[in-house]
């Protein structure tokens, strides 16, 4: 009795350190120094969130502890502040690691079929879907042939037969 | 049977077949927005105790080269130095290196102790010109033509079949040109 109250004691006081100490420890980490303006570091964060850590793959920067994510935040917040405009940080990013970099990939040729394909095969999907129900319904609808007259007799004697068993 | 009860199979069998090639890439390689482009501008000053740093004009001296981003904290590149050193030995092309985020006294004391394959090597303590080579993991073997654009990029550490089969084939079929 005693045991299973600690166990469930210790169990529940993990979780609480899972789940409240952890993250509290991680945000301690001190994190690359922001900017002494507060609309440019809000411009700062808000490309960090849209930029790809290319060693972690599926974080954005903002919130990766890997090196190359801090070094890429670094570079970020110095283009920012020596004036360059969103887009041209993005570029710069775009021009050394390839679209890849940028966690929204851009609508262009080489990624038409990211964007339509969904869509097309949506499209594809529902009109198999819609031809096959249609086909369905219609055979249901159609009544039976009836019967010929061999085949009545037939289901008559079948059924005789059984009455007379009983 | 009807066409319809036969598409629902083979958009599986589409599907199921592009999902199975999908699994056996691998993620981590990213293809490189840098070939065929101009190497970057940039002068890397050399490692402390060892002369010859690197800068963009020493690849576009008319020689087709290696440049090789390295680091001595970084375990893979151990593994793929015996090569380096061979590609170096055999005089066929240059091997330059780019020395990532390190030390200048780990960088010589790992270069003493698994031989030193590079003719030039620049020290990039901030990985700032490594990220203008679109650099992402040590180690990464760059290719550079004659004009000094990229040719050729290979992520991680090389085995003999990348070297033989792409980068030195990359180098000899640079070299006919």
């Amino acid at each position: 009795m005693i045991l299973t109250i600690c166990r469930a004691w210790l169990l529940e006081m993990t979780a609480a350190f899972l789940f409240l100490v952890l993250p509290s420890i991680s945000q301690a980490v001190p994190v690359d120094a922001p900017l002494a303006d507060p609309a440019l570091e809000a411009r700062a964060r808000a490309l960090h969130k849209v930029i790809r850590c290319l060693v972690c793959q599926n974080q954005s920067i903002d919130d990766s502890n890997a090196d190359l994510a801090r070094d890429l935040r670094v570079v970020v917040r110095q283009r920012i502040s020596l004036g360059g405009s969103d887009q041209e940080v993005l570029n710069y990013l775009v021009d050394r690691y390839g679209d890849w970099v940028l966690l929204n990939p851009p609508f262009n040729i080489r990624t038409l079929a990211l964007w339509l394909g969904p869509v097309a095969i949506l499209l594809l999907g529902g009109t198999v879907a819609v031809v096959v129900f249609r086909q369905q319904r219609s055979t249901h609808e159609s009544k039976p042939e009836p019967l010929t007259a061999k085949e009545q007799a037939r289901l008559n004697a079948l059924l005789d037969n059984d009455r007379d068993a009983i | 049977m009807r066409l319809t009860h036969i598409l629902p199979l083979v958009l599986f069998a589409v599907v199921a077949l592009a999902l199975g090639i999908g699994l056996t890439l691998n993620p981590r390689i990213i293809p490189s927005a840098l070939i065929d482009k101009p190497v970057p501008e940039f002068t890397l000053p050399p490692v402390d105790g060892r002369p010859n740093g690197l800068a963009a004009d020493d690849l576009r001296t008319g020689d087709v080269a290696i440049v090789n981003v390295f680091a001595s904290w970084c375990g893979p590149c151990r593994i793929e130095h015996p090569l380096l050193m061979e590609i170096a030995r055999s005089g066929e092309v240059p091997v330059h290196g780019i020395n990532y985020k390190d030390l200048p006294r780990n960088a010589v004391t790992w270069l003493k102790r698994y031989g030193d394959p590079y003719q030039r090597v620049g020290s990039d303590r901030n990985g700032r010109v490594s990220i203008d080579w679109g650099v992402y993991g040590v180690p990464e073997t760059f290719v550079v033509d004659r004009d000094g654009r990229i040719a050729y990029k290979h992520v991680g550490p090389m085995t003999r079949d990348d070297m033989d089969d792409k980068i030195m084939k990359k180098v000899r079929e640079l070299q006919r040109k």
